[in-house]
């Protein structure tokens, strides 16, 4: 932002206004300018073009309307949002149920904690490898293991009906650690005035997580949610390490059938693609963060 | 004096400083002509690449003392595409490069992008079906590099003989020969490895010498906009693929099988029958040599035994952008025009498994040619062969491989499959403004 010159002198002598010139804004901005603004600006015109790198044409809303007839995109946005709200789901309510366990007093409490969140440590395309070997439907452990119990184990990422699930699963064992932590944070957080007061009046385990911890904890709640919900919006490296998409496009998800069309060459079609996830992920996010957070504003 | 501080933050400095001058020195390489005593090619990263160049480079650089050539490797696949892209795009592209033939060289923008070598000595010894899938109406852009190769479908002899099977000729031969080999037991009869998307290709694409017998103008028509994969001839290699997995003839890891897995099963008898090109061959040599004679070759068998004919795939090629100019311009066109000596030719057979016949004149199979390969020769003997669609058409639709996987793992029917990739031709069609689309 820049300022009027009449304006300064007054400015600079008003409370809380920084005594640093308003250059000093500069290097951050000249980088915040070519490294982001420019690209979204760029984005926005190539997402309008037929674009091959050598040259762009004009198109108008072209890949628009073609990136809405794609036809692995509608089952696309359907596993984005099976894949975001399982994942999303499943870590709050397990990264919660971890989160009291490792929070109360239990033998080798610390070492439990760091197992639980060594996971969110590996690298993903690591995890996405190795659960593909674990996963295989033939020799992999998992179904090597059932079967020692006479249990025939599903092709759990060859079949269609179980694939993106399956690679949920994989990213909730990935994940649920930084959850767990948020929760052991927020836990930690709560002054044990609350639970004095309702051991008074008589309050057993489950009334002080009822009306105690569980309302107390809808910041770490939200922080959550809208973490693993926009993780599991534009979720792309455990999917494509795992499946690439397949069988077929049954995992497809909208970052995965963008990444497709910048590989198969369409760069303005793959281009309108992230404007729509952006806006997408705009949409949905927005609302949610005002929401969640409106009950920590009132308080 | 200077204080440790001090001293560490000038050693810093300097490091910083020779860093930098080393990465300018490295862009600088990139651009300008020099003097062309050292040429860059960039391949592929294959490790049979790999041992190809080095021992081409080797045999060159005796013959030319005073050039040096680098070899520089990229990644294979979709992602190598677009590094080359990416480069040719921004002129930082190494003197020499090896890639694609046919429709994937279309959407490098050849007229723009590359040198034409349609004036060089050597062109007229080239094949003149090889010619074609390196030109523009403006130019010649390639030469071939290795052989050329066919998609087929690879049977294991042993088990044919020992079940008293015929080589078929039709599919319905081929059905009930799969149906036989699944009665018998233990062998899987056909060999699926979707878990390597682009093996699943090969019903479609491997069908297409049937699609031209029947019809000849099939490619100029699709590349027209007029012919369609929903419509037969060409929608049986969708239906063939849907009727292999319906009858459950496939091995029972079809979903998740690899390439390597699928060669495995073939040499060693777990299958019976594996459509795929046969570059396969490199594979059976370096790990099961003793199936060497064992692993055999017949065309993907169409309705009628009539023509029963054989789709080739021409050999990929080696450009020279237009970046590289000047005495290293001369020095790339000598390194091409060693390429394409009988000489380059043996050194190839020498050190890569041979997959096919040689594009070059004067250049010769060894003798000892896998069973497979040696299959091949009487449909080249009696042109009884048709190219692959990617070298009559620019057109090919990058998702083949994805939709393919769906109709062959049940999960999409034929034609839907086929109607998705009449879709996906359509978007590429555009993308390379073809007109009437």
């Amino acid at each position: 932002m820049t300022t009027t010159a009449p304006r300064l002198p007054r400015r600079r002598r008003g409370p809380g206004i920084s005594p640093y010139p308003t250059w000093f804004y500069i290097p951050a901005g000249v980088f915040y300018i070519a490294l982001f603004l420019i690209p979204t600006g760029a984005s926005l015109y190539f997402s309008l073009t037929r674009w091959n790198l050598f040259d762009a044409t004009f198109i108008g809303f072209d890949n628009f309307v073609q990136f809405f007839q794609e036809p692995a995109l509608l089952q696309g946005f359907t596993n984005t949002f099976i894949y975001a709200f399982v994942t999303s789901g499943s870590k709050v309510v397990l990264g919660l149920l971890l989160g009291v366990l490792l929070s109360s007093q239990i033998v080798a409490r610390g070492f439990l904690r760091s197992v639980v969140f060594f996971p969110v440590l590996v690298s993903t395309i690591g995890v996405g490898i190795t659960f593909k070997v674990l996963l295989d439907p033939f020799d992999g452990l998992v179904n090597t293991v059932l079967a020692t119990f006479g249990i025939e184990g599903p092709g759990w990422l060859t079949d269609p009906s179980l694939a993106l699930l399956s690679v949920a699963m994989v990213d909730v064992w990935k994940g649920v650690g930084l959850a767990t932590l948020i929760y052991i944070a927020g836990m930690v957080a709560i002054p044990q005035d609350y639970f004095e007061a309702a051991k008074v009046d008589g309050a057993n385990a489950w009334n002080n997580f009822w009306h105690i911890t569980l309302p107390l904890l809808r910041p770490a709640t939200a922080t959550v949610v809208l973490l693993s919900l926009i993780g599991g919006l534009r979720s792309f490296d455990l999917i494509w390490a795992m499946t690439r998409g397949g069988p077929g496009f049954t995992s497809d998800v909208v970052a995965s059938v963008i990444y497709k069309q910048y590989q198969g060459g369409f760069f303005g079609l793959s281009t309108a693609g992230n404007v729509v996830l952006f806006i997408v992920v705009a949409a949905l996010v927005v609302p949610l963060s005002l929401w969640l957070n409106r009950g920590e504003k009132e308080s | 004096m200077f204080s440790r501080q001090s001293q560490r933050t000038a050693f810093a400095v300097g490091a910083g400083a020779v860093a930098l001058g080393l990465t300018l020195a490295g862009c600088s390489t990139g651009g300008n002509s020099g003097d062309g005593s050292t040429i860059t090619v960039l391949v592929d990263n294959q490790e049979a690449t790999i041992a190809l160049w080095d021992a081409l480079v080797e045999e060159f650089e005796d013959q030319n003392p005073d050039i040096t050539v680098t070899v520089e490797s990229r990644p294979q696949g979709a992602e190598g595409d677009n590094l080359v892209k990416t480069r040719l795009s921004t002129g930082e592209m190494s003197d020499v490069f090896g890639y694609n033939s046919g429709s994937l060289l279309q959407a490098l923008n050849p007229d723009q992008t590359l040198a034409n070598l349609s004036d060089e000595p050597w062109v007229d010894s080239l094949d003149e079906g090889f010619q074609t899938v390196v030109s523009t109406d403006n130019g010649m852009y390639g030469i071939p590099l290795g052989q050329s190769m066919g998609g087929a479908v690879l049977y294991n002899k042993d088990v044919y003989a020992d079940l008293g099977l015929k080589v078929p000729t039709t599919w319905d031969e081929f059905i009930s020969n799969s149906e036989k080999i699944k009665a018998a037991g233990d062998v899987a009869p056909i060999i699926q490895t979707y878990a390597d998307t682009w093996t699943s290709q090969l019903f479609v694409l491997g069908d297409f010498a049937n699609v031209l017998a029947d019809d000849p103008n099939w490619a100029e028509d699709y590349t027209a906009n007029k012919a369609k994969y929903v419509d037969q001839p060409a929608l049986a290699g969708f239906e063939h693929l849907e009727e292999v997995h319906e009858k459950g003839l496939l091995n029972e890891d079809f979903a998740s099988a690899t390439y390597d897995d699928g060669v495995r099963m073939v040499a060693t008898g777990e299958g019976a029958q594996y459509p795929m090109l046969t570059f396969a061959a490199g594979p059976i040599i370096q790990n099961y040599p003793d199936a060497l004679q064992t692993v055999g070759l017949f065309p993907l068998p169409g309705e009628s035994a009539d023509s029963n004919p054989l789709t080739v795939w021409q050999p990929n090629a080696v450009y020279i952008p237009k970046s590289t100019e000047g005495a290293k311009l001369e020095s790339a066109k000598k390194l091409l025009a060693f390429l394409v000596t009988p000489e380059s030719c043996a050194i190839q057979s020498e050190v890569q498994a041979p997959q096919g016949p040689f594009v070059v004149e004067g250049c010769d199979l060894p003798d000892d040619v896998p069973a497979l390969v040696a299959d091949m020769q009487p449909y080249f003997d009696a042109g009884n062969t048709g190219q692959a669609l990617e070298f009559l058409s620019p057109i090919k639709g990058p998702a083949l491989e994805q939709i393919t996987v769906a109709v062959g793992s049940g999960i999409t029917s034929a034609d839907e499959g086929a109607k998705q990739y009449d879709a996906d031709v359509k978007k590429q069609a555009q993308q390379l403004g073809i007109d009437g689309w």
